[in-house]
C-alpha cells in the first residue's frame, strides 16, 4: 500500500498520476476463510479492519454482491452525531464520534469528517422538554450538548425562519458542536484500502446465497463464485438482513424500508452547520460542492426496491420550504433511495446468534452511518472473542425476549 | 406512488391508505402458556419477505376498512388485494 502523504502526492503528480497503485487488490476466493463478512458496506468493511487491526485475525473475506458503496453506505446523508438519549446508546454512538476524530489518520484516508455542529429542532412544548432532557442525559454521559432556544438557534443559522406565525414554529434546538457530516464513499473505500493492506480479501460481485452449516455450527457460504469455507460467519447485510439471516433459518425482528434523500444544484454557501427536524423530517446540510442535501422520511411500506414514492418527496420539501423559504427557487437535481433495515425499538443489533459461528449486526435503520467505526470495532471483538462486548451486549437479539428494549425513537426519529 | 384497490371502494391513491405491515399474523390462542421465546416471535420477528408478500392496509382517508394486499416488495406490483377474513389468492410460485 502506498500511504498517502504530500511527499507521496509530489512524486505521483511529477508522473502525472499515472502511477497511482490501486486502493485494493480484488483476489479470486480463497477455498477457506477464518472469517467471512456478508456484506461490503461501511459495518462490514469496518468489522474487517478492526478484526485485522485490534485482534491480528487477518484470513478474513468480505463478500460483496455489488460493488463497494452501492448500498446504504453512499447513498446517506452522511449525519454523523452521538446525542442519544440512552446510556448503552451514548457509549456505543460516542465511541464511534471518537473514533471517527481520528479515523483520517488512522485509516491514512481523508473521510472529510466535518464536526460542524448538528442542531435538532423543537417545534412544540413537547419537543422543547424532550429536547432539554436529552441534552441534560448527554451531559452526564459526557456527550457534549447544548440547549438552544429560538433566538440562539437564528444567531447559529440565520437562514432559519423562527417565525412564530409559521406552521412549526421553531421554538429551540439541542446542538452537538462535534456533530457534523463526512464524506460517505470514502468511509468505504477507505476501510476497504486499509483492510487490504493488513491482508482482508475484499471480494466484489460474489452474492451469498447459502450458509452451510453442520450440526448447529456454520461451515461457510454458498456464492455466486462458489462454495467458500469458513469458521466464522459475520451477517452485516443492511436491508437484505432478513434475507441473508433467512439463509440459516434465523427470523429477525426487523422490516426493510425505503428511505429517500436528494440534492441540489450546487448553489454558494449558505448553511453551514446540519439542521435536523424529526418532527417535520426535514434534515439539511450543504455539500462541499455546493449541493443541499436533504433526506427525507421513509415510505411506510416493507420494500427491497431502492425507490420511494414522490409524494414523501413533497411532504419533505413542503417542511423545509416553511423552514428555510430561501431555498424557494433552488432545483433539485437528483433523488433516490436506499433500502434501510427498522428494528421495532429504534436500536440495531450486535449479537451473537442461536447458530454456533454465526454473528449478526443490523437494525440501524435510518442512522447507522455515524456508528459504522464504533459499530465495527465493538463487533470485531464479538467475533473474535464469541462474546459481546460491554459497548455491544445490550443490543443483543436475545433483547426481545428479556423484553429489555432500548427506545431510541426520540433521538433517531426518522432521522439521523 | 403505489395505487392500491381497495376491496370496497375501488382504484385508489396510496396517500388515501395506511400500512399495516404483515398479514395473517393470528394473536396466540393460549397466552399465558406462551414462553418469553413465542412471545418474541409473535410480537417482533417478522417475515420481512422480499418478493411476494401478504401485507395489511387501511383505506383510512375513505371507507376506514382493513383489508389484505400481496405486494412484490421488490418491484412494487401489487398481484392481489382481498377482504380480511378471505383466504389469500393462490398466486403462481406459492407466494407470502
Ligand atoms: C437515504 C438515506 C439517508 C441516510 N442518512 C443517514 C445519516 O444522515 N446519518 C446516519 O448515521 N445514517 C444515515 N442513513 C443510514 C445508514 O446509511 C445505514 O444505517 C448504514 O449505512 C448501514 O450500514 P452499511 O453501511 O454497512 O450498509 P450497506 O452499505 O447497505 O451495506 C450492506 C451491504 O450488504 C450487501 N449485501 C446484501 N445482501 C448480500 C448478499 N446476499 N451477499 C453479499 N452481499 C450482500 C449489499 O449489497 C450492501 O452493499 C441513511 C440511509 C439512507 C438510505
Ligand atoms: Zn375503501
Amino acid at each position: 500500500m502506498v500511504k498517502y502523504s504530500i511527499f507521496s502526492i509530489a512524486r505521483n503528480a511529477l508522473q502525472g498520476h499515472r502511477n497511482w497503485p490501486e486502493q485494493w487488490r480484488s483476489p479470486e476466493p480463497k477455498t477457506d476463510y477464518d472469517v467471512v463478512i456478508i456484506g461490503g458496506g461501511g459495518h462490514g468493511l469496518a468489522t474487517a479492519y478492526y478484526l485485522a487491526k485490534e485482534h491480528g485475525i487477518t484470513n478474513v473475506a468480505v463478500l460483496e454482491k455489488g460493488w463497494l458503496g452501492g448500498g446504504n453506505t453512499a447513498r446517506n446523508t452522511t449525519i454523523v452525531r452521538s446525542n442519544y438519549l440512552w446510556d448503552e446508546s451514548a457509549a456505543i454512538y460516542e465511541k464511534s464520534l471518537q473514533l471517527w476524530e481520528g479515523l483520517s489518520q488512522d485509516i491514512n484516508y481523508n473521510v472529510m469528517l466535518s464536526q460542524r455542529g448538528v442542531l435538532n429542532l423543537a417545534h412544540n412544548l413537547g419537543d422543547v422538554r424532550e429536547g432539554v432532557r436529552r441534552v441534560n442525559a448527554n451531559r452526564l454521559n459526557g456527550v457534549d450538548a447544548e440547549w438552544l432556544d429560538a433566538e440562539g438557534v437564528k444567531d447559529f443559522c440565520p437562514i432559519i425562519n423562527i417565525s412564530k406565525s409559521a406552521r412549526h414554529p421553531v421554538l429551540g434546538a439541542t446542538l452537538q458542536r462535534r456533530g457534523g457530516v463526512a464524506r460517505h464513499d470514502s468511509v468505504a473505500w477507505g476501510y476497504a484500502r486499509a483492510a487490504d493492506a493488513r491482508g482482508v480479501d475484499i471480494i466484489q460481485n460474489c452474492e451469498v446465497t447459502g450458509i452451510n452449516r453442520n450440526g448447529g455450527k456454520v461451515t461457510g457460504v454458498e456464492t455466486s463464485r462458489g462454495t467458500i469455507g469458513a469458521k466464522k460467519v459475520a451477517i452485516v447485510a443492511a436491508g437484505h438482513s432478513s434475507v441473508v439471516a433467512g439463509m440459516a433459518g434465523l427470523r429477525l425482528p426487523v422490516e426493510s424500508h425505503p428511505l429517500q434523500a436528494l440534492v441540489s444544484e450546487p448553489i454558494k454557501p449558505v448553511i453551514d452547520c446540519v439542521v435536523m427536524s424529526g418532527a417535520v423530517h426535514v434534515y439539511v446540510s450543504q455539500s462541499d460542492k455546493g449541493e443541499l442535501v436533504m433526506g427525507a422520511g421513509v415510505d411506510s411500506f416493507n420494500a427491497y426496491s431502492q425507490r420511494g414514492s414522490f409524494h414523501v418527496i413533497e411532504h419533505q420539501l413542503g417542511a423545509c420550504l416553511e423552514l428555510f423559504p430561501i431555498f424557494s427557487r433552488v432545483r433539485m437535481m437528483r433523488t433516490w433511495g436506499g433500502i434501510v433495515d427498522v428494528c421495532p425499538d429504534a436500536s440495531p443489533i450486535l449479537s451473537k446468534t442461536p447458530v454456533e459461528g454465526l454473528y449478526i449486526n443490523c437494525g440501524w435503520g435510518t442512522g447507522g452511518f455515524k456508528a459504522t467505526p464504533g459499530s465495527g470495532w465493538s463487533f470485531a471483538h464479538t467475533v473474535a472473542k464469541d462474546e459481546p462486548h460491554p459497548l455491544n451486549a445490550p443490543f443483543s437479539l436475545s433483547r426481545f425476549e428479556t423484553g429489555a428494549l432500548i427506545d431510541e425513537h426520540g433521538a433517531a426519529a426518522v432521522a439521523h | 406512488m403505489l395505487d392500491i384497490t381497495c376491496p370496497w371502494c375501488g382504484k385508489r391513491h396510496e396517500t388515501e391508505f395506511r400500512y399495516g405491515g404483515e398479514a395473517h399474523i393470528a394473536r396466540p390462542e393460549n397466552p399465558s402458556g406462551l414462553s418469553d421465546a413465542d412471545w418474541a416471535d409473535f410480537l417482533f420477528m417478522r417475515k420481512n419477505t422480499k418478493g411476494p408478500f401478504a401485507e395489511r392496509w387501511c383505506h383510512v382517508n375513505g371507507c376506514r376498512r382493513w383489508f389484505n394486499v400481496i405486494r412484490n416488495t421488490a418491484s412494487h406490483e401489487i398481484l392481489a388485494t382481498y377482504r380480511m377474513g378471505e383466504t389469500p389468492p393462490k398466486l403462481p410460485g406459492g407466494a407470502t
